[in-house]
């Protein structure tokens, strides 16, 4: 279970190239989150991106302290599903609940739970 | 997901915790791409190896996944951060260099090939089509799938490491079948392999699990490559299908959306230095290299990036290529190179859609992109 603030983009991410590995601050400047970091939010966004690396960098954002609290995705990809499975960050994946968060909402999340995100 | 009893005891941790870890991803994995069961496959090709891209916490978990580790199936890899031939020319650090090394070993004591290629497809001889593969990296994934008939889905590091270690992986989505969401017309006149290269990229970003493009005359390796490596860049799709007539929902790609991936990707008029080869380049490329050149040699530092066995291979060619001026690399690649920091460099010309983005991004230097033949009209005399 998480709780914690919603960071949301509706632009995919690549993690490789897009995430710092310590800092968790995404450093795409053509990025709709540029500057912010993923540190300790619930991150959602449409999926994961690009190179199968990206993997490694949420395990890496995990063992700097620098990983969100958990991800929520529109679609699958295996870069986030195996990055977020061997780092222990829950993950949901869902259309629905991606489109009920919006950037700023503080919301608790279990994915064992029915109602797997609720608003507080 | 449907598991044999040999696998139930894998996942309960009957034959240690290696395995157990392995067999968590591939249900992870499997679960994801609703997967029904595993299927066997018959090689693994995994990323994560250029210590730029993994970092301290990659390294630290390869070393220690070698100590028990072992792969099951013929496995080779991607490319890492430097070629040790040449790397004391490059003033990267000792810690890089170290920790590179280490990361080179955990692989080789698993029992990988120490291929240190992202061109598989080019360097190694094929199995029969319809074979399951699993392969990580990106581009190589999407070749093997829309032009070498084998089948793998797009691989994480993580999961084609996991296929490598149990010999299996969850048998679904691009495993199973192909079905693209859209169709891209081709509607660019005379292509160069930077426009198939935005032409991939644009694919990415449209794509679901595979893509089908009608309209594409003949095509050269090099402008195949290409192509798979935007679409690798830029989205989840791991398959091209060449039908001219699809039912699918249809979108074109014509000057005004090639002109929109330029405006993101290109971002400096001219380059400090030039690579090439991201992809690497395969012979036919070095060889092709040569002949273009007609013996002109580059104006300004040339970095042209192959695996090794191209490199000795192709000696020859890469002799000639070094009398104009290459810096020839082996082992490594454009993408997330340590070779090329901002410090010194400001910007790199190249024909890469791949690198670019991460040039850009993970290097943080301007790029000027250009196709080879323009490459080579403008930085050789």
């Amino acid at each position: 279970m998480a709780e914690g603030m919603v960071l949301k983009s509706d632009a995919p991410i690549n993690f490789l190239g897009t995430v710092n590995k310590e800092s968790g601050v995404i450093e795409d400047k053509s990025h709709e989150l540029f500057g912010r970091s993923v540190r300790g939010m619930i991150l959602a966004f449409p999926s994961g991106i690009g190179s199968s690396v990206g993997a490694y960098t949420i395990y890496s954002i995990k063992s700097n302290g620098s990983a969100p609290l958990a991800m929520v995705c529109k679609k699958a990809d295996l870069t986030v599903a195996t990055g977020c499975a061997f780092a222990g960050i829950p993950l949901i994946i869902s259309e629905e609940e991606f489109a009920s968060l919006e950037t700023g909402r503080q919301v608790v999340l279990d994915t064992k739970a029915k109602d797997m995100i609720r608003r507080v | 997901m449907e598991l044999s009893r040999e696998e139930e005891c894998a996942l309960a941790g009957e034959y240690g915790e290696m395995m157990q870890t392995a067999y968590r991803i591939l249900v992870a994995t499997g679960e994801a791409t609703d997967a029904e069961n595993l299927v066997s496959i018959e090689w693994a090709h995994l990323s994560g190896v250029n210590y730029n891209t993994i970092g301290d916490a990659g390294e630290q978990l390869l070393a220690e996944l070698s100590k028990s580790a072992r792969v099951k199936v013929r496995t080779t890899l991607n490319p890492m951060g430097f070629d040790a031939d040449s790397v004391s020319r490059y003033g990267l650090d000792e810690n890089f260099v170290s920790k590179q090394i280490s990361i080179k070993n955990s692989y080789q004591t698993m029992g990988v090939t120490p291929s240190f290629s992202c061109i598989p497809y080019e360097i190694f001889d094929m199995p029969e089509k319809g074979t399951q593969v699993a392969f990580a990296e990106s581009n190589a994934a999407i070749h093997a799938n829309s032009y070498d008939g084998l089948r793998t889905n797009k691989e994480s590091s993580f999961s084609a490491l996991a296929s490598a270690i149990t010999g299996k992986s969850p048998y679904s989505s691009l495993r199973k079948e192909d079905s693209p969401n859209i169709t891209i017309r081709m509607k660019v006149d005379s292509p160069d392999e930077l426009t198939y290269g935005m032409l991939g990229y644009f694919a990415g970003k449209v794509g679901d699990t595979s893509v089908n493009v009608s309209g594409l005359g003949s095509m050269d390796k090099r402008q195949c490559k290409a192509m798979c490596g935007g679409m690798g860049t830029s989205g989840t799709c791991a398959k091209f299908l060449f039908e001219e007539d699809s039912s699918c929902e249809k979108v074109d790609f014509d000057e005004r959306e090639a002109q929109k991936i330029h405006d993101e990707l290109n971002t400096a008029d001219r380059g400090d230095i030039i690579t090439l080869g991201s992809p690497q380049l395969g012979a036919e490329e070095i060889s092709d290299l040569v002949a273009m050149l007609k013996g002109r040699s580059f104006k300004k530092r040339c970095m042209v990036f192959c695996p090794r066995t191209v490199k000795e291979q192709a000696a020859g060619d890469c002799a000639k290529l070094e009398g104009a001026g290459c810096e020839i690399l082996a082992d490594c690649c454009t993408c997330l190179t340590p070779l090329i920091s901002s410090d010194k460099i400001d910007s790199v010309t190249t024909n890469s859609i791949k690198g670019a983005f991460y040039l850009k991004n993970s290097n943080g230097v301007g790029v000027n992109l250009k196709p080879l033949s323009q490459i080579i009209r403008d930085e050789t005399d």
